[in-house]
C-alpha cells in the first residue's frame, strides 16, 4: 500500500515510506517534523501551506508526497538555515507584515517566489503574486509594504506605489529598539 | 526623575523571529507518543430527530480505535455549555447544550459522534461510515416568522423561540420623539459573518490515568475560562487540569468560549486513557465555529430642523442560532452605546433574541459596538441627508462635548475629543476640495462618494461594578512581576496574545516602571500552571485592563526595592530617588544600587526587620470604569453604476486610544480591524438556505474573504487624548477598526448613489445589489 518518495527537503535529501493519499504538507508536517507550513483551508484557497517545489511556489495542500518523489521542497525553515534572517523574511519584520503569524510562513515562501521571478515587481505585481494568499490580522497593507521593502533589501526596486497617497505618519519607515 | 524611553517607542515585535521562521508552535504542532486523532461526526441537517445511531462498520475499519457517542459521553461529562448573563440577566429560556447531540440534531453542523483513530486521515474515513438515522424536522430560519405564535420550533419541547425580549430605557423616549420635527425610519441589518482566524480550531487533550490529571492544549484565547468550565463538567478539581494555549493563530471573538469539541476531546482521552488531538478542518470550522452579527435592526430617529439630535429608538431582532452562544447576549450592548458620540434626549432600546435552526452567534470583533457604530452612523446621515445638511455639520452639530460624560443609560465615556479626530480626518482628505471634485464628477456621470464615521466605542472590559450585574462576572485582570537575583524580570499576564503583540508591549511598560533594560523582561501568558487566574483577551481589555495591572504590580516592586535601598543606606525612605531604575540618597546620585543589585539583596539575609526575601508582587486590577476610545474615518469610494463595483479610493482613519505604547503595533490593529469592517460592507456574508437550513457559503469558494487585492492601503493617524481611568492613560485600539470602518464605507456608498435617490445600501454592498438598487432607483 504504501510507497516509498525519495524527496529533497531544505537541502537533505530523505526517502520515506508513504501513502500515495498523503498530501503534501501533511508529509512535511507529520513525516518530515516540520510544523512551520500550515494549513488554513480544505480548498486551496489560502496559502498557508505554500512551498516552493523545484522553486516554484506551490500550495502543499493541493500536491500529494508522492508526486514531490525526486524533487526538491523548500519550506519556510530552509529559508533562514544559515541562521540569519533572508531578506523576506526581515522586511516582514521591519514593516509588522503580520500579527498571529499563523499565514505567515505562506507569504514568506510566495513572496521569496515572487521575488524571484520578479525582483521589480510593481504594486500590481505584487497583488497577482500574492492573491492566493489569505492574511486575517494585517489587513494586507503591511505585507504589500513588506514586499516591496524585500524587493529593494534584495537589488531589485519595488515600484513605488502608484496613485496611493499615503503620507501619513503610518508610512514612517519601522524603526529598531531605539535603547 | 524616571524618563520613558520604552514606552512610546516604535520597536518590531519580539515575538516575530519565531513565526517568520516556521518555528511557532501552534496547536496542531503538538504530537504526543501514542497520541489518537479524533474526527466528529456532524448532523448534515439543520433540525432532524435522531432515531438511531450504528457505529457498527466504523468501529471495524482500519486504525479506529473508538466510536464515541452522547451515550458514553454522558459519563464522563456532566452539566451543559455555560451560558453568562451578558446584559440580559431575565432570559426568557436558556435550554441546556449537551457536548453532543442525542435524540435531535438542531444545526447544521452540530456534533453527534466522535471517531479515535490511529491518524487523521483514517479518522476521517471512519467518520463517514458511523450510520446516522436523521428524521428531518422543520428548519427554523427567518427571525420574524420564528418569532410568531404559530412557528414550529427549534427544538422539541420548548414553548417558543424567544430567548429573551428586554427593554433597555434611556430617558423619556416618547417626549424626544414628540418634540421631532423630522422622523426618519430604517431598517438595517447586520448579517451574519464568519470570524475566520487563519488558525482554525484544535487541541490536544492527555487525561493521565490513575492520575485523573488533565492537560488540555487548545488554540483558545481564554485558558482559564476553559479550565474553569471542563475541570467542573470533567469532575476533575481546577488544580488538576492545566490548559495551555500555545500560539494561537488569531481569534476574532471566537476562541472566548469552550466549545463542545474541547469538552469531547478531553472526554475521549479520559474514556481511551490516550491522549487525543483533534483538529478542525475549514469546513467544520465555517459550519460549527461560532458566528458573529446575525442581527435586524429597526431604527427611529427623532430630530430638530436644525439638525439637532433628540430621540433614537432602537429595535435589535438577534439571530442567536439554536442554543445561547456563551456570551450571545452580549450583543444587545448594541442599545447602550447605540447614541454613538452625540447628545440624545433619549435613547430606547428593545432586544429579542430569536432562537433559528442555525449555529450560535457570539462575540466576533467589536461584538455589538460595529453595530451600535453602523446603526448610529447610518441614522445621522440619514437624518442630515431628509433635512439638507452636510454629514460634517450634524455630527458637529450633536457631539458630546464635556467629560466624564455619562451617556442615556449611565454609562460614562471617560474623555475625549471628537472635534480634533474630525478635524484632522478632514484635513487629510481635503474635505471641500473633495466635495467639489465629487460635483465636477457627478457632472461627467461619475458616482464618488464619501463617507464619514465619528465612533466612540466602550471597552477595557471591564470594571466589575458593572459587569458583575451585567455578566456575572468580574472581568478585572491578574499580573504577577517578579524580579529574579540576577536582575532579569517575568511577567506573568492573565491576558492571552494571538497576533497583539503583548510579548513586546508589555515588556515595553515593564521596561520603563521598573528602569531595566527591555530584553531583561520575559512575558509569560496561556499556560493557567505558571499563571493565576486570568481573565483571557477580548474586548480590547488587553492593555487597558492587563496592562495596567502589570504597571501596579512595578509599583509594587519598586516600593519594596526603596525600602531595601533605605536600609542599605541607612536613610528615610522619603529620602531615596528612584530614577530609571537606579536607587540612591537624595543629593548623592553617584552611590546608587540598580535594581538587580537591590533584587540580589532580596533574596539574601539582612532585610529590614519583618521583611520577606524575594522581590515580586501579585496585582489583580479591577478598573474603576470602562475606556472609551474614539476617532473619525473617512472613506472615499467610487462606484460604477454599470456594474454596482465599489472602488475605495482612499480610505483614511483618524484614531485616539488615548497613550501608545508602540506605534507600529497599534497600526496594524487598525490595518486589521479596518479590514474586517471593510469586509462586512462589501464583501462577506453568511447565507443559508431559507428552507433546508443548508449553509450555502461553506467553502472559501462560496465566502469572500477579502485577498490583498480587495484592500487598499489606508492612511492613519492619531490624536491623544488620555484616559482619566487608569494612570497609563491607555484605551484600548484592538476593535477600534471593525467598530468604525463599516458604517464609513456604507455611508460613502450611499453618498456616491445619492443621485439616484437611494438613501441606504445594506451589507455587503456587493455589486448585484448595488446594481439592483439603480436599477429599481430608475425604474
Amino acid at each position: 500500500m504504501k510507497q516509498s518518495v525519495a524527496v529533497t527537503v531544505n537541502g537533505t535529501q530523505r526517502e520515506d515510506l508513504v501513502e500515495p493519499r498523503m498530501l503534501l504538507v501533511h508529509y512535511l508536517r507529520e513525516v518530515a517534523g516540520l510544523t512551520g507550513t500550515h494549513i488554513g483551508c480544505d480548498t486551496s484557497q489560502c496559502g498557508a501551506c505554500t512551498v516552493l517545489l523545484d522553486g516554484r511556489a506551490v500550495k502543499s495542500c493541493s500536491v500529494f508526497a508522492v508526486q514531490a518523489d525526486g524533487r526538491s521542497v523548500a519550506t519556510v525553515e530552509g529559508l533562514a538555515a544559515t541562521g540569519t534572517l533572508h531578506p523576506v523574511q526581515q522586511a516582514f519584520w521591519n514593516e509588522h507584515g503580520l500579527q498571529c503569524g499563523f499565514c505567515t510562513p505562506g507569504f514568506v515562501m510566495a513572496t521569496a517566489a515572487l521575488l524571484e521571478q520578479n525582483p521589480s515587481p510593481s504594486d500590481e505585481d505584487i497583488t497577482k503574486g500574492l492573491e492566493g494568499n489569505l492574511c486575517r490580522c494585517t489587513g494586507y497593507a503591511n505585507i504589500r509594504r513588506a514586499v516591496r521593502s524585500a524587493a529593494a533589501m534584495m537589488g531589485g526596486q519595488a515600484a513605488a506605489p502608484t496613485g496611493s497617497p499615503a503620507a501619513a505618519p503610518a508610512a514612517a519607515p519601522a524603526a529598531t529598539a531605539g535603547s | 526623575m524616571a524618563v520613558t524611553q520604552m514606552v512610546g517607542a516604535r520597536i518590531q515585535r519580539r515575538e516575530d523571529p519565531k513565526l517568520i521562521t516556521g518555528h511557532g508552535r501552534y496547536v496542531d504542532d503538538i504530537t504526543l507518543h501514542n497520541m489518537a486523532h479524533m474526527a466528529v461526526v456532524r448532523s448534515p441537517h439543520a433540525h432532524a430527530r435522531i432515531a438511531s445511531i450504528d457505529i457498527t462498520e466504523a468501529t471495524r475499519a482500519r486504525g479506529v480505535v473508538a466510536v464515541y457517542t452522547a451515550r458514553d459521553f454522558r459519563g464522563v461529562l456532566a452539566g451543559a455549555i455555560p451560558v453568562t448573563n451578558s446584559f440580559v440577566p431575565d432570559k426568557k429560556q436558556v435550554p441546556d447544550q449537551f457536548y453532543v447531540a442525542e435524540t435531535e440534531a438542531v444545526y447544521q453542523g452540530e456534533p453527534v459522534a466522535v471517531v479515535l483513530a490511529e491518524d487523521r486521515y483514517l479518522a476521517a474515513d471512519a467518520a463517514q461510515l458511523v450510520m446516522v438515522d436523521y428524521e428531518p424536522l422543520p428548519a427554523v430560519m427567518d427571525l420574524e416568522k420564528a418569532m410568531r405564535p404559530d412557528s414550529p420550533v427549534v427544538a422539541t419541547g420548548r414553548p417558543d423561540n424567544i430567548a429573551w425580549d428586554t427593554e433597555f430605557p434611556g430617558g423619556d423616549i416618547d417626549a424626544a420623539f414628540a418634540e421631532a420635527e423630522v422622523v426618519v425610519k430604517e431598517r438595517i441589518t447586520q448579517q451574519r459573518l464568519f470570524p475566520i482566524a487563519m488558525e482554525m480550531r484544535g487541541c490536544v487533550a492527555e487525561y493521565v490515568p490513575f492520575d485523573n490529571r488533565l492537560t488540555l492544549w487548545t488554540s483558545t484565547q481564554v485558558p482559564h475560562f476553559i479550565r474553569l468550565f471542563i475541570s467542573g463538567a470533567m469532575g476533575i478539581p481546577e488544580a488538576q487540569m492545566r490548559v495551555v494555549a500555545p500560539d494561537v493563530g488569531g481569534g476574532f471573538g471566537s476562541k472566548i468560549r469552550p466549545y463542545p469539541e474541547e469538552y469531547l476531546c478531553c472526554a475521549a482521552s479520559k474514556l481511551t486513557g490516550r491522549p487525543v488531538k483533534w483538529n478542525e478542518e475549514r469546513s467544520e470550522n465555517l459550519v460549527a465555529t461560532t458566528h458573529g452579527r446575525g442581527q435586524i435592526f429597526d431604527i427611529e430617529v427623532a430630530a430638530r430642523n436644525d439638525g439637532t439630535l433628540l430621540g433614537l429608538r432602537i429595535t435589535q431582532l438577534l439571530d442567536i442560532g439554536a442554543y445561547h452562544g456563551v456570551f450571545s447576549a452580549f450583543q444587545a450592548v448594541a442599545s447602550l452605546v447605540g447614541g454613538g458620540c452625540y447628545e440624545w434626549k433619549a435613547v430606547h432600546g428593545h432586544s429579542i433574541g430569536v432562537f433559528t435552526n442555525r449555529t450560535s452567534t457570539d462575540p466576533y470583533r467589536g461584538a455589538g459596538r460595529p453595530e451600535a457604530t453602523h446603526l448610529v452612523e447610518r441614522a445621522v446621515d440619514l437624518v442630515a441627508r431628509r433635512i439638507g445638511m452636510d454629514p460634517v455639520e450634524i455630527r458637529r452639530k450633536n457631539f458630546v462635548r464635556t467629560f466624564p460624560h455619562p451617556n442615556n443609560f449611565g454609562l460614562v465615556y471617560d474623555s475625549g475629543d471628537y472635534d480634533k479626530t474630525l478635524d484632522r480626518a478632514l484635513e487629510m482628505v481635503d474635505y471641500p476640495a473633495l466635495r467639489r471634485r465629487q460635483e465636477e464628477l457627478r457632472a461627467q456621470g461619475r458616482y464618488l462618494g464619501i463617507g464619514l464615521s465619528t465612533y466612540v466605542e466602550i471597552c477595557g472590559l471591564g470594571p466589575s461594578a458593572a459587569t458583575a450585574p451585567a455578566a456575572g462576572i468580574a472581568l478585572v485582570e491578574s499580573s504577577v512581576v517578579r524580579v529574579h537575583p540576577t536582575g532579569s524580570v517575568t511577567v506573568v499576564t492573565g491576558t492571552h496574545a494571538h497576533g497583539q503583540g503583548h510579548d513586546t508591549t508589555f515588556a515595553q511598560i515593564v521596561a520603563d516602571a521598573l528602569g531595566v533594560p527591555y530584553e531583561s523582561v520575559e512575558l509569560r501568558h496561556g499556560d493557567t500552571a505558571d499563571t493565576p487566574f486570568g481573565y483571557g483577551t477580548y474586548g480590547s481589555r488587553s492593555l487597558a485592563v492587563g496592562g495596567v495591572s502589570i504597571a501596579r504590580s512595578c509599583q509594587k516592586v519598586v516600593e519594596k526595592a526603596r525600602r531595601v535601598a533605605a536600609h542599605i543606606f541607612e536613610a528615610a525612605e522619603e529620602d531615596i530617588v528612584v530614577d530609571q531604575g537606579r536607587y540612591h540618597v537624595r543629593g548623592n546620585p553617584a552611590d546608587a544600587r540598580t535594581l538587580a543589585e537591590l533584587a540580589f539583596a532580596t533574596y539574601g539575609p539582612g532585610l529590614p526587620e519583618g521583611m520577606e526575601q524575594g522581590l515580586e508582587a501579585v496585582t489583580y486590577f479591577d478598573p474603576p470604569n470602562f475606556v472609551w476610545p474614539f476617532g473619525c474615518h473617512v472613506c472615499v469610494v467610487e462606484v460604477d453604476p454599470a456594474t454596482g463595483a465599489v472602488h475605495i479610493e482612499r480610505y483614511v482613519a483618524v484614531d485616539d486610544c488615548g497613550n501608545v505604547i508602540n506605534p507600529l503595533v497599534v497600526e496594524g490593529q487598525v490595518h486589521g480591524g479596518v479590514a474586517q469592517g471593510i469586509a462586512q460592507a462589501l464583501f462577506e456574508e453568511v447565507r443559508y438556505d431559507d428552507e433546508s437550513g443548508q449553509l450555502l457559503t461553506g467553502t472559501f469558494l462560496d465566502y469572500l474573504v477579502p485577498t490583498i487585492a480587495e484592500m487598499p492601503d489606508f492612511e492613519l493617524d492619531r490624536t491623544v487624548t488620555p484616559s482619566p481611568t487608569n494612570e497609563l492613560g491607555v484605551k484600548g485600539i484592538g476593535e477600534a477598526g471593525t467598530i468604525a470602518s463599516s458604517p464609513a464605507v456604507i455611508n460613502a456608498v450611499a453618498d456616491a448613489l445619492a443621485p439616484f435617490g437611494i438613501t441606504h445600501v445594506e451589507m455587503p454592498a456587493s455589486p448585484d445589489r448595488i446594481w439592483s438598487l439603480i436599477k429599481e432607483a430608475q425604474s
